[in-house]
């Protein structure tokens, strides 16, 4: 068993490397000359050699590459083209405000959808099932924004409970900033639920229908004890890989609502990076976020393991 | 007598043949009511992107600055719907119904461009991959790899930043990233359909590969890869309405539903009686064609016994 979770850590580590790569590959070589674009078209060619010199770019890529590399190992994850200031001291905040948000959100949505999905697959075809996967369905076809302009709408504008942009000052309590973000966190949590329910529902489901649940009805169990004694136990595989799935999910939903709420978090601030072309700002938050879905990921997997005794014990 | 009765009942007749537990999938396809209704919004969103500028009521880029006697607007900008422009206007005034319509051209269009292109290039390799094994299924395989382990908006953002945004690329983004998908699918497929008897029997009677692609391993394909072309479609769509949304998708002046609701996003702070209708029409007409994709596969996959509800009952 450990063999095979220092495997899977191996080839996590292989699959962030692979992204670095491409990362760098995509946004470095591809368009051509960053000190182009950062000095403008009506420069002299002499002045964009100097800048192409002081950046490195006249060196062969791998030498680009490898520096590049070697200074994000070591912390150091290059300067942002609009204003030059290093962007470790840019995004320092702004990481711990996306973490909280995201904390918040999972401690939320993972115990709910389990609660909803198990309970949608109690009674498949009855009223509540029928109600959570007309709901889910209807979710998760719709785009994150619209859930968001709309609680927007009806929670902040129409009946000025709530504020509608997630501004924070940094001095605010827990609960104060619970209040302020409570826009941004019910819309993850919506999203990131519905795909959640239904997968969990579909894992107990699945379940059901192999040959020992069949035994257990013949037998005469009561249904429900069948769900959480037979079942749940054995769809927790699944079910884990489903939750880190969606926490990989949450990587792309935040980049969405931070962008809608103004909320000072890392997505935001990529955003801004990709509008302004500020490519070194795009790669450090690309690498971030890339690594922390391959992590997750990574963690679905050993926790499938995990939950699998044939895995755990293999013959 | 009697007992003859009893037999003649037992044997199934054409009428109830296909309520049998056993009975194959029915070829004809029978939507439920909100499956037709499904079908209705989604044929209407296709008409309208193709006929849009011939029925819209302005130009989408036309700012309506003076109303029907002539005199001018003080501010024309988020005003109510009215008979002037049936859905008010958005931020700097232009028609937001008008700009709907030409929008389903432009979101629906792009997106439909891409999950072809995705379609094409993935049941291409796919089927290739499990037709031929070897190192095409290595290398394609690998790639598609390095592809999903991406979240596709990062990768959308991360490829924008570095080109700048522009239709063919949307198409090409959205085509390359939803491939990877389809490749799975494509060459999960076509394995299974590869060791098949009548495959095998095709072989024996010495027909080319072609012949085997076209008429044994596509056909059989059909129908899943038919169903996973709606969900496919559906994420083509919420990821280019999500990149028009975060201003890097369709460039202005160009209308994009996901663009206009970006757009009109001061509106919402207005509330009702202000611009928030022309920041959610938008969103509304996004959601109207995906939900309705979503419900037309749902129908599909029940009909063809997919549906683990109907089952467990």
């Amino acid at each position: 068993m450990w063999h095979m979770i220092l495997r899977r850590i191996g080839v996590g580590l292989i699959l962030i490397w692979v992204v670095s790569i491409l990362i760098f590959a995509m946004t470095q070589i591809l368009p051509g000359d960053a000190a182009q674009i950062r000095l403008g078209q009506q420069t002299s060619p002499e002045a964009v050699a100097a800048l192409r010199k002081e950046m490195g770019l006249d060196q062969p890529w791998f030498v680009q590459y490898f520096s590049w590399i070697g200074n994000l190992l070591t912390g150091d994850l290059g300067i942002s083209v609009a204003g030059g200031a290093t962007i470790q001291s840019l995004i320092g905040d702004r990481i711990g405000n996306t973490i909280f948000v995201t904390a918040i959100v999972t401690t939320i949505s993972v115990p709910l959808s389990l609660f909803l999905g198990l309970l949608a697959a109690m009674l498949p075809g009855g009223k509540i099932d029928k109600v959570v996967t007309a709901a889910t369905l209807g979710l998760i076809a719709v785009p994150d924004f619209l859930i968001a302009i709309l609680m927007m709408l009806v929670l902040a504008v129409q009946l000025d409970l709530v504020p509608a942009v997630s501004l924070l000052n940094g001095t605010e309590g827990f609960w104060k900033k619970i209040y302020i973000l409570i826009l941004p966190i019910t819309t993850l949590v919506i999203v990131v639920s519905a795909q959640m329910i239904r997968m969990t529902r579909a894992g107990v489901l699945n379940v059901m229908s192999s040959p020992y649940i069949e035994m257990a009805i013949l037998k005469g169990v009561p249904r429900k004890r069948i769900i959480l004694r037979h079942a749940l136990l054995n769809a927790i595989g699944p079910i884990v890989n489903v939750i880190a799935l969606n926490l990989a999910y949450l990587v792309s939903g935040v980049i969405v609502v931070e962008f809608i709420f103004s909320y000072p978090g890392l997505a935001k601030f990529m955003i801004n990076g990709v509008q302004t072309r500020d490519i070194p700002v795009v790669q450090a938050c690309g690498m971030i976020f890339c690594s922390s879905y391959i992590i997750f990921i990574l963690i679905a997997d050993i926790a499938s393991t995990l939950s699998n005794p044939r895995l755990r014990h293999p013959k | 007598m009697s007992e003859d009765k009893a037999v003649a009942e037992e044997t199934p007749t054409p009428e109830n043949y296909d309520e049998l537990h056993d009975a194959p999938p029915k070829n004809r396809l029978r939507l439920s009511l909100i499956g037709k209704i499904s079908v209705g919004i989604v044929a209407f969103w296709i008409v309208i992107a193709v006929i849009g500028p011939w029925v819209a009521p302005y130009h989408e880029a036309f700012f309506i600055e003076e109303d029907a006697n002539g005199e001018y607007f003080d501010d024309p900008s988020y005003m109510l719907p009215s008979g002037l422009a049936w859905l008010g206007t958005d931020y700097i005034g232009r028609d937001v119904f008008s700009r709907i319509v030409w929008g389903a051209r432009t979101t629906i269009g792009i997106s439909f461009a891409g999950t072809i292109l995705a379609y094409f290039i993935g049941i291409t390799l796919g089927i290739a991959a499990a037709v031929n094994g070897g190192w095409i299924d290595t290398l394609v395989s690998r790639a598609v790899d390095a592809i999903l382990t991406f979240p596709s908006i990062m990768l959308g953002l991360i490829i924008i930043a570095a080109f700048e945004s522009s239709i063919p690329l949307l198409i090409g983004l959205a085509g390359v990233i939803y491939a990877a998908s389809v490749y799975r699918i494509a060459r999960a497929l076509g394995q299974d359909i590869m060791v098949q008897d009548f495959v095998m029997a095709a072989k024996a009677r010495g027909e080319g590969l072609w012949w085997i692609i076209t008429r044994e391993v596509l056909p059989n394909a059909a129908i899943p890869l038919a169903t996973d072309f709606g969900i496919r479609t559906i994420f083509v769509i919420l990821f280019i309405s999500s990149l028009s949304f975060l201003g890097l998708g369709v460039q202005p002046p160009m209308s994009d539903w996901g663009s206009m609701v970006r757009e009109n996003m001061e509106g919402l702070r207005y509330g009702l009686s202000g611009g928030a209708i022309a920041c959610v029409a938008p969103a509304l007409a996004i959601a109207s064609l995906t939900i309705s994709i979503n419900l037309i596969v749902d129908d599909i996959s029940a009909a063809a016994g997919g549906n683990l509800t109907k089952k467990m009952v």
